[in-house]
């Protein structure tokens, strides 16, 4: 089974993303779709591949692996099933940062505002974690990014309780429920140059995620180097979450969902939970793109975070019931 | 092989000091426990004989090379260390717990090399545990966790085994094999020390004793030419007698506040 694992999820994510380039509200035919990739011609087809149906995917795929990639490490570093990227503030703070362009109308004025405040808000909170957390241990580390998630959650708040008009509350409330929908090439090149480095930051945690199995102790007196292990896992979380975040607001549960799915598979071993949790996450995102596009219910299409959140919160409480069972 | 040497060490904490000026000698090829009320410093000492600690003076050095001096890697490969109540937090297996001692020789990705499964052969042998190297690690008793978690210390064959409380929670029989192991290692060349608090083990077991109290020596050498009545007395604040017969040595604590 664990010889086939990475292949047949690279190739069910092979298969969503064609079913992705092929459904909406225009449906493809393969045929049509085959042309629209190899021409330049202006044409709907054309247009609706090559401008919003690639970089959707491609941003789909690039947002789930990292919410999956980050979620594995996470859970692996801190040995807790109940882990999740979002644990490290780093997703609130993009939210704040995203919230901050909406509220004081830098948005509008300028299209890729948002993402960019919400990538530094998302540094910034990952960079105050890094601080407070650096001399402290792991539960430090939890603890410190628990207190940042609240405090920007709560300002947030603040500045949807504020908001100027209806308007960018309605912004606001949208881009907290997370969205792939308008995102563009300029998006892709956006998210990239920060998601490749964070998720190849991740995979190089896999050996120390291991030896954490035995516990932060013995894993020192194997040789890993413990504190530089949650650093490269705070690292890498802010850049690819912190991006991801930043492009498509917050996306829930797939970070929690995505390791939990493949790890009977690989034996439970957190290191090799990592690549098949990413393939995991990608396809995740990418078939709950699908569905929000496909889905229509009352005429307004639904929010891709609304739609993980709906499947992820049963999910979640599975698996609390399924962990008391299982150390109970 | 080489022995392991601490040089006069200090360790600190809140102004108070744990290890106060202890200076020990631990010889290669003999098993040493390490004895001492609760809060004595065993397991500091054992945190800084194994370079995870870093003294606030003094120096460790594993035959003539100070710790800090090997590399954090070679250093993993040269020493294992087993800390109390040692534990695995996934349902790994059994076989994979073990191999996860050979960490430091490890490539970055990929599965363990071939060059290395019979390490891992060998000392699931060693460690009677052939029957259940596919088992869950947490779903294994008592007996079965600490003779997993040996394993993975000795996986790698290193010539410095430091074992904090390795029978601590086991019944006589595991308790016997797990000593019973330790020697084999020490029987093999390797320097290996132990903390432990059952007297009767480590007076039946161990070549040589080193007795700590209030983070200083209070006594080091071979167990029959250290071990008295007195030193136990002083070690532990209680009345002691010593009894020996055919079967081995006994240490019978007397209780001076017992009625009748």
């Amino acid at each position: 089974m664990n010889r086939w694992l990475v292949p047949v999820l690279t190739l069910l994510l092979t298969g969503a993303a064609l079913l992705s380039i092929l459904a909406g509200t225009v449906w493809l035919t393969p045929g049509q779709t085959w042309d629209a990739l190899l021409s330049t011609a202006p044409d709907l087809p054309g247009l609706i591949v090559r401008e919003i149906r690639l970089p959707r995917i491609i941003l789909g795929t690039l947002i789930g692996a990292s919410l999956g990639l980050s979620g594995a490490t996470l859970q692996g570093l801190l040995r807790n099933p109940l882990a999740e990227p979002g644990l490290l503030g780093v997703t609130s703070g993009a939210s704040l940062g995203a919230v901050v362009a909406i509220y004081f109308g830098f948005a509008s004025s300028f299209g890729l505002a948002t993402p960019l405040f919400a990538l530094t808000g998302g540094f910034v909170t990952a960079g105050i974690a890094l601080l407070l957390a650096r001399s402290g241990g792991t539960l430090a580390l939890i603890l410190t990014g628990v207190a940042i998630s609240s405090i920007t959650m709560a300002l947030v708040m603040l500045a949807l309780n504020l908001a100027p008009n209806p308007y960018a509350a309605y912004e606001i409330m949208t881009w907290l429920m997370g969205s792939l929908s308008d995102r563009s090439w300029d998006h892709v090149m956006l998210a990239l140059p920060f998601v490749l480095p964070g998720l190849v930051i991740l995979l190089l945690t896999a050996r120390a995620l291991d030896a954490l199995t035995l516990g932060e102790v013995q894993a020192e007196s194997l040789g890993v180097p413990v504190t530089r292990i949650r650093l490269m896992a705070l690292a890498g979380t802010a850049l690819s979450v912190g991006a991801a975040t930043s492009i498509a607001g917050s996306i829930g549960f797939v970070g929690l969902m995505a390791p939990h799915l493949v790890r009977p598979l690989v034996g439970h071993q957190p290191g090799r939970v990592l690549l098949p949790a990413m393939l995991a996450g990608a396809l995740l995102v990418t078939l709950a793109d699908v569905a929000t596009r496909t889905l229509i219910f009352g005429g307004a299409p639904l929010n891709i975070g609304v739609f993980t959140s709906l499947i992820g919160t049963p999910f979640f409480l599975w698996l609390i019931l399924h962990v008391r069972r299982r150390t109970a | 092989m080489s022995d392991l040497i601490l040089d006069h060490i200090v360790v600190r904490r809140g102004g108070r000091a744990i290890l106060d000026d202890l200076s020990l000698h631990f010889p290669a090829g003999r098993l040493t426990a390490v004895v001492g009320p609760n809060g004595a410093g065993k397991s500091t000492m054992l945190d800084v004989a194994a370079g995870l600690l870093a003294p606030d003076a003094g120096a460790v050095r594993l035959g003539e090379t100070p710790l800090p001096a090997i590399g954090r890697k070679v250093l993993a490969r040269r020493r294992a260390y087993l800390p109390q109540r040692a534990g695995v937090e996934w349902p790994v297996n059994v076989e994979r717990v073990v191999a996860l001692g050979l960490t430091s020789s490890l490539p970055a990705f990929g599965a363990l090399p071939d060059a290395l499964l019979p390490a891992v052969e060998d000392a699931l042998a060693a460690c009677d545990l052939l029957a259940l190297r596919h088992r869950s690690a947490t779903a294994l008793s008592g007996g079965e966790l600490a003779r997993a978690m040996l394993a993975r210390a000795i996986v790698g064959d290193p010539e410095l085994l430091i074992v904090d409380e390795p029978t601590a929670g086991l019944d006589p029989r595991h308790a016997m094999d797990a000593m019973r192991r330790l020697r084999t290692r020490a029987d093999a060349g390797r320097t290996v020390i132990l903390a432990i608090h059952d007297l009767d083990l480590a007076l039946n077991h161990a070549d040589g004793i080193v007795a700590i109290r209030e983070g200083r020596l209070l006594a080091e050498g071979p167990v029959l030419d250290v071990v008295t009545e007195d030193l136990l007395c002083t070690l532990y604040d209680v009345r002691v007698r010593i009894l020996r017969d055919a079967d081995g040595v006994a240490v019978r604590f007397l209780d001076d506040r017992r009625p009748g």
